[in-house]
């Protein structure tokens, strides 16, 4: 397929390797501890995972596997209120399938389906539009997460909705915003990090200028990667330049999809149906100021959150879980207590081992180290 | 959901402009295109687009031409490598 074998070269990676090894030498705070590269988006949590990255590069560097899993950090209050949704009467639930696999304080919508809920597992918001003009008689339900990158899509879908003048289709809005989130990471006490590899596929969306606030007031240089192995490694190695030069610029590695402005028509819809929450719950990280979204009064009709009245209780995360210190960087994912025993992707304890973006499913799949071998992240 | 997937778009569909036929992988299905058209790429002009689909939408074009510098970026790194390689082992001898 384009642009796939091109950028997964072993040639052209052990071109990018030697030159990141020579890099590393030329940045001072490399001789007293490691270098600390925070990956945010899970999809490339899972590249360097499944193409051994982490072990290929050189130790000085250490990833720190940040919050960008939208389905890992949907806090279980909200996937129960998805379920006492899916089991009012006259309901059909639609979702990304992804998200069927989440536990809420009891259940998943797996579960919830085999106990006879009627949830459908679609692939696209389109998809669920489609199955509302076929069921004129039922409310057709679309349970919408993502950052960015899919809130374009909901978006879109909800607009179509109104165009057609659908009456029986509404959105269940979960989706989270990424500028906040990296601001909380930042000003989250204990934060060390040396440098970000910025979420390609966000980007897309939203363009490059909104991250200049982290060059500007953090002084954190900040590359946006694409999601194949040679995008990565080029984007570490352009990270390590900057930090090499004492330099912190927003650089964008991933310019074949990734343009300065963005993508407009994209970010008209999510201008027209939503806005800011005053906050939102993350699971692991806690209530994040204005980093969820809802959808605009003028779209009220097609908001399940106001159609229909939901529990909307905060459910506290598994006390044995230790997913918010994995999310903060401050432990890695096997040295959580029950990382791969009561904790596996087979039956997830905790949001992490759920989702193949995930940090902790990322780890037990493809990178399960001995659990001694791996030294404490200490700072 | 995140990751997306590459196709290209095979088929236009005249009746509903803002979907398209891609084909990913040798799978077809209907797409909307309404991110990946404006004034000065419409419709039409899509066809043959190598394109990047997020949950049912292609959400941007995939840009040969700058593909194309940043693996050529890529190669000439690799030559000066090589030509360092030799120099050294050329000082060496
Ligand atoms: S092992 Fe499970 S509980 Fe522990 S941090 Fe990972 S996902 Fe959370």
């Amino acid at each position: 397929m384009k642009f796939l074998d091109e950028f997964r070269d072993p040639g052209k990676a052990q071109t990018l390797l030697r030159e990141i090894q020579g890099l590393v030498k030329k940045i001072p705070l490399a001789r007293e501890r490691p270098i600390w590269l925070m990956e945010v988006c899970g999809g490339h949590t899972h590249t360097i995972f499944r193409y051994g990255l982490n072990q290929l590069l050189p130790k000085e560097i250490e990833f720190v596997h940040g919050p960008g899993c939208p389905v890992c950090v949907l806090p279980r209050g909200r996937i129960d209120d998805c379920i006492a949704l899916a089991e009012q009467p006259g309901v059909i639930m639609t979702s990304f399938g992804d998200a069927m696999r989440v536990t809420g304080s009891k259940k998943n919508l797996l579960q919830a389906k085999a106990e006879g809920a009627d949830i459908r597992m679609v692939y696209s918001p389109l998809d669920a539009l489609a199955i509302a003009r076929r069921h004129p008689d039922k409310e057709v339900v679309f349970f919408g997460l993502g950052f960015e990158t899919t809130m374009p899509s909901t978006a879109m879908t909800v607009l179509q909705a109104k165009k057609d003048g659908l009456r029986n289709f509404s959105l269940f809005s979960n989706h989270i915003t990424i500028i906040p989130t990296i601001k909380a990471i930042l000003d989250s006490p204990g934060t060390q990090l040396d440098g970000f590899l910025g979420p390609g596929h966000v980007s897309l969306v939203i363009g490059v200028s909104p991250y200049d606030f982290i060059a500007r007031q953090y002084r954190k240089p900040m590359t946006i990667a694409g999601f194949e192995p040679l995008d990565l490694l080029q984007a570490i190695w352009m990270l390590l330049q900057q930090l090499a030069e004492g330099r912190c610029q927003i650089e964008n590695q991933y310019q074949r999809v990734v343009s300065n402005e963005g993508n407009t028509p994209a970010l008209n819809a999510i201008q027209q149906v939503f806005e800011l929450r005053e906050f939102f719950e993350w699971r692991g990280l806690g209530s994040i100021d204005q980093s969820g979204v809802r959808i605009r009064e003028a779209f009220t009709a097609y908001d399940a959150e106001r159609k229909f009245s939901l529990p909307n209780i905060t459910i506290a995360d598994p006390t044995s879980c230790q997913c918010g210190e994995v999310l903060k960087g401050a432990i890695k994912p096997n040295q959580c207590k029950v990382f791969g025993t009561t904790c596996t992707p087979e039956s997830p304890l905790g949001a992490l081992m759920v989702s193949t973006e995930g940090a902790c499913a990322a780890y037990y799949q493809y990178g399960w180290i001995d659990k001694n071998e791996i030294q404490p992240v200490t700072r | 959901m995140c990751l997306g997937i590459p196709g290209q778009i095979i088929e236009l569909c005249p009746e509903e402009p803002s979907l398209a036929i891609v084909d990913i992988g040798g799978v077809r299905r209907p797409v909307n295109i309404a991110c990946i058209v404006d004034e000065d790429h419409p419709p039409d002009a899509c066809l043959g687009d190598w394109v990047l689909i997020h949950v049912g939408f292609a959400m941007s074009r995939i840009h040969e031409t700058e593909a194309q510098r940043t693996l050529d970026l890529l190669s000439k790194l690799g030559e000066v490598q090589t030509e360092m390689e030799t120099i050294r082992q050329a000082n060496s001898s």
